[in-house]
């Protein structure tokens, strides 16, 4: 049995605290890599990461890219649309193929 | 591209013979195995970034209804509302193997039976725009777990293709010639000493044969001589 969560600013991801999902506001990077590292050793799946704090977390972020889980999703904050979510999956393209040919 | 270091023999180009077919045959299977990967990260993919763009739309408006209520609402009666959810998600995690590639397949539990119970508060002290807020993010909610799966499944995927990738392009450009030119290089060596054993014994039978004759006349002279 596992569980989902919201991780980035306290205003992107409360929103999510109503549908059951594990909400983890953070105001600072060093604190998100601590908290992103407590949660997915404790039983999260699918952690939801607003694309602002994503960016900060790149790092981080490699680490958990070959594993299975968690699976780690960067969405939209309040502060808009930044791209990174998208970017990545052209990343994953590029990695695999050698150039973003999907469109 | 050069020839491996070994010793021109029989025994070694038997072994080479061995190691090029077992090299051709890997190269076939990881071909394979590659072009199907391929086909299917790309339809993964394009689910991914159609998933990806209503994700983010649908977000952005539940934002949008968030921001509205926020402004309407005092924060501590923002957080009274939300603090405690009806509702409670999980997921059950089956694993589906692709090409040897081990992709997550997540499965949504609700804890109560109505999955449309979001609502954690009355509705008598709240803003309608909390609603649509928490009624558009729930809408979205299992598309953003399939994404969640996609996604996954999508980052492991690459990291596969890479690997095999690299792994055919090792063997179809360095082993395979390397191999092959080794192969000749021993068989042209071996045809070479074959060679020259067969015109050393040419050499040696003529030089016999001129033994011999120079034999035969000294021979004939010392007849000749006692006559």
């Amino acid at each position: 049995m596992y569980k989902i969560a919201a991780i980035g600013d306290r205003d992107s991801i409360y929103g999510f605290a109503s549908l059951g999902v594990g909400i983890f506001p953070v105001d600072d990077s060093q604190q998100a890599v601590k908290t992103l590292r407590r949660i997915s050793e404790s039983g999260y799946a699918v952690i939801f990461i607003t694309e602002a704090l994503a960016s900060q977390l790149q790092a981080e972020l490699e680490r958990y890219k070959d594993e299975p889980l968690p699976a780690i999703i960067p969405i939209p904050g309040v502060n808009g649309n930044t791209g990174i979510g998208m970017k990545q999956v052209s990343a994953f393209v590029e990695r695999a193929v050698g150039s973003d040919i999907v469109k | 591209m050069a020839v491996m270091n070994v010793n021109p023999t029989r025994m070694e180009l038997t072994n080479l013979k061995r190691k090029l077919t077992t090299a051709r045959r890997g190269h076939k299977l990881l071909k394979d195995k590659r072009d199907e990967l391929m086909r299917r990260f790309l339809d993964l993919v394009r689910e991914n970034k159609a998933l990806r763009r209503q994700v983010e739309e649908g977000i952005a408006e539940a934002n949008r209804s968030m921001a509205i209520a926020r402004s309407v609402m005092s924060d501590s009666a923002l957080n009274v509302a939300l603090m405690l959810p009806t509702q409670e998600m999980s997921l059950e995690i089956e694993e589906k193997n692709v090409m040897s590639v081990v992709l997550p397949v997540f499965e949504t539990k609700f804890k109560t039976a109505d999955e449309n119970d979001i609502y954690s508060y009355g509705f008598a002290f709240t803003s309608m725009d909390l609603d649509a807020a928490v009624k558009s993010l729930s809408d979205i909610m299992p598309l953003m777990l399939r994404l969640a799966e996609v996604e996954k499944s999508c980052q492991l995927m690459s990291a596969e293709i890479e690997k095999t990738r690299r792994r055919v392009n090792a063997l179809e450009h360095v082993m395979i010639p390397r191999y092959e030119e080794t192969i000749k290089y021993i068989t042209m060596k071996l045809d070479e000493n074959e060679r020259s054993s067969t015109t050393r014994l040419m050499k040696v039978k003529s030089m016999m044969l001129e033994e011999a004759r120079q034999k035969a006349i000294a021979h004939d002279r010392e007849v000749a001589a006692a006559n």
